[in-house]
């Protein structure tokens, strides 16, 4: 499989605070890739630091084999970047905000109103095309945004939180668009703090912490490493976990330890990030 | 740069390309906004002319032409800079701090120097617009007044030059509070000092110094003397060091979008 970003060592500094403290890892072409972590942990940094709209205090970033500090510019040509708040300018319509997109990338009038139809058709953004921007819903802003980042043909896409502030219903539709453009062979990067996303959507993740990777695997990889079957059972008013390799073991330990009002149930990737971090995620800010 | 072929289709990225590229969505702004902006770009200067030009009645002035033909020019540079500046700076404020919609540009493959010039453009045709109004109705009032390519250079120079000063205090403004302070305390004093509504040669030597310090005197001697060629000789000088400022401008713009100090 070939590496479409090699990031290594990646060091990103504000002043004294270290908001990204030397993470490497790989995507592989093709692949949906998660990035989990709680609020603050780094995420936005990261995405922030690959896209060069910082600049990165050390470590390297390769995307399609392209430096993103050597080569800004090559660099930029093969990724689009959708970031956590809505960035469309609000003073012009959607399709003024595609347009304008389309031409930052130098493409001619043919290809964008070409490119335009084939991804608003896909989106079913039609109707919305000549409105203003805030006249849509946040669900749709999102996908407004996306067919923007999308325009170039990147070969990677990153996504920043795309579903943080969408209720549910907007956030399974978004979901399924993020299938869809990774079965059509766009490889996407999507960071998040919602565990059921990441397990929901993603062939890998990293759990990214304090600006750390502390694991990252595909999620059945990292929740067997920990145990498929947790047992849950409250000692002292406290809950207390204990992971298991099969439902054997599991059902062993139970009979055991006489725990008869022990829940006993699939181990979730929550269950890993807690075994991991030792808290769980979005109990802080 | 060159352009390029992606699935059968040509890509435009030559510079002029570029920067038209960077200039659309603005333009497609002052489109949607376009009578409101002529109204708010022909008011303040057109009730200038009122009050001072009219409404001071002080006659003749002292290099021999009617002060209504001295202070038109003095008022198109002021539009310049006020117009110029005030529209690109509000948009790119906007556009930076409350839409995002600046980072979106910066993630896409454009050179720096076409982002500088292509973010002055709004505040150049909207400079341009205000001056050239002011400067037909001054060519009907005061019959003293000529129309010059040399003031047409002058005032799109100094439409530019003031623009991309507004580049330059978006890019460094910090929130809107700070683009207000910039104006009050940098714009606003320029505006009524910079020899727009009076000679900068009748005051003492040493505040004539402090003001030919500041770009806008530039500015106004260069764009009335080449309006009023028949009474002043047009200062050279001036119109380097205006060029200069520009450039300056300009480079300090491109360094902090490049070392991404923003
Ligand atoms: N521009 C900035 N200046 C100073 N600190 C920042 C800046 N941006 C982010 N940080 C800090 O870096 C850390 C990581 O932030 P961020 O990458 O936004 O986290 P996430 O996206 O995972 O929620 C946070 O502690 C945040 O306070
Ligand atoms: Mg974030």
């Amino acid at each position: 499989m070939s590496e479409i970003i090699e990031i290594k060592d990646l060091v990103k500094r504000y002043g004294d605070k270290v908001a990204v403290n030397g993470i490497s890892f790989t995507v592989h072409e093709g692949e949906l890739f998660g990035f989990l972590g709680p609020n603050g942990a780094g995420k936005t940094t990261t995405v922030r630091c690959v896209s060069t709209l910082t600049n990165i205090t050390s470590g390297t970033v390769l995307v399609d084999g392209v430096d993103v500090v050597k080569d800004q510019i090559g660099a930029k040509r093969c990724m689009g970047v959708i970031q956590q708040q809505v960035s469309l300018d609000k003073d012009l319509t959607i399709r003024e905000n595609m347009i304008s997109h389309a031409m930052y990338h130098g493409m001619g009038k043919q290809e964008r109103n070409a490119r335009i139809k084939e991804l608003t058709d896909y989106f079913g953004l039609e109707e919305y095309l000549d409105k203003p921007v805030d006249s849509l819903s946040g669900g749709w802003k999102k996908r407004a945004a996306i067919v923007c980042a999308m325009l170039h043909q990147p070969k990677v896409l990153f996504l920043d939180e795309p579903t943080s502030g969408l209720d549910i219903n907007a956030r399974r539709l978004l979901w399924d668009v993020v299938k869809k453009l990774n079965q059509s062979g766009t490889t996407i990067v999507l960071t998040t703090h919602y565990i059921e996303e990441a397990q929901a959507l993603c062939d890998r993740v990293g759990i990214i912490d304090h600006g750390k990777i502390i694991a990252l695997d595909d999620p059945k990889a990292l929740i067997e490493r920990t145990g498929k079957i947790a047992v849950e059972n409250m000692v002292d008013g406290k809950t207390e976990y204990h992971y298991f390799p099969s439902m054997k073991d599991a059902q062993d330990f139970v009979a055991d330890n006489g725990l008869d009002d022990a829940t006993v149930r699939k181990t979730n990737l929550e269950d890993v990030f807690v075994e991991l971090t030792g808290k769980s995620v979005g109990d802080q800010k | 740069m060159t352009e390029t072929n992606v699935n059968g289709y040509r890509r435009y990225n030559g510079f002029l390309h570029q920067v038209y590229h960077v200039a659309w969505s603005d333009m497609m702004f002052l489109k949607h906004n376009f009578w409101n902006t002529l109204v708010m770009t022909i008011m303040s200067p057109l009730l200038y002319l009122i009050a001072f030009g009219y409404g001071l009645r002080t006659g003749t002035t002292d290099i021999g032409v009617s002060y209504v033909a001295f202070v038109i020019p003095g008022i198109m540079s002021l539009s310049s800079l006020s117009s110029s500046f005030a529209s690109t700076s509000t948009r790119l404020n906007v556009q930076r701090l409350y839409y995002k919609s600046f980072d979106e540009m910066v993630m896409c493959p454009l050179s720096m120097s076409a982002i500088v010039l292509g973010k002055s453009m709004l505040g150049l045709v909207r400079g341009m617009l205000g001056c050239f109004l002011m400067y037909a109705l001054g060519l009907f009032l005061a019959p003293d007044l000529q129309l010059t390519p040399l003031a047409v250079i002058c005032v799109i120079l100094s439409c530019m030059v003031f623009s991309m000063l507004g580049v330059l205090a978006a890019l460094l403004a910090k929130s809107h509070q700070s683009m207000a302070t910039f104006n009050s305390l940098i714009i606003l004093p320029m505006t009524f000092l910079c020899g727009t509504f009076f000679s900068v040669s009748s005051l003492d030597p040493i505040f004539q110094a402090v003001l030919y310090c500041l770009p806008l005197t530039h500015a106004s001697g260069c764009i009335r003397a080449a309006c009023l060629p028949q009474v002043l000789e047009f200062p050279w000088w001036s119109l380097v060091v205006l060029v200069v400022f520009g450039i300056i401008v300009f480079l300090i713009c491109r360094h902090l979008l490049k070392t991404r100090k923003i």
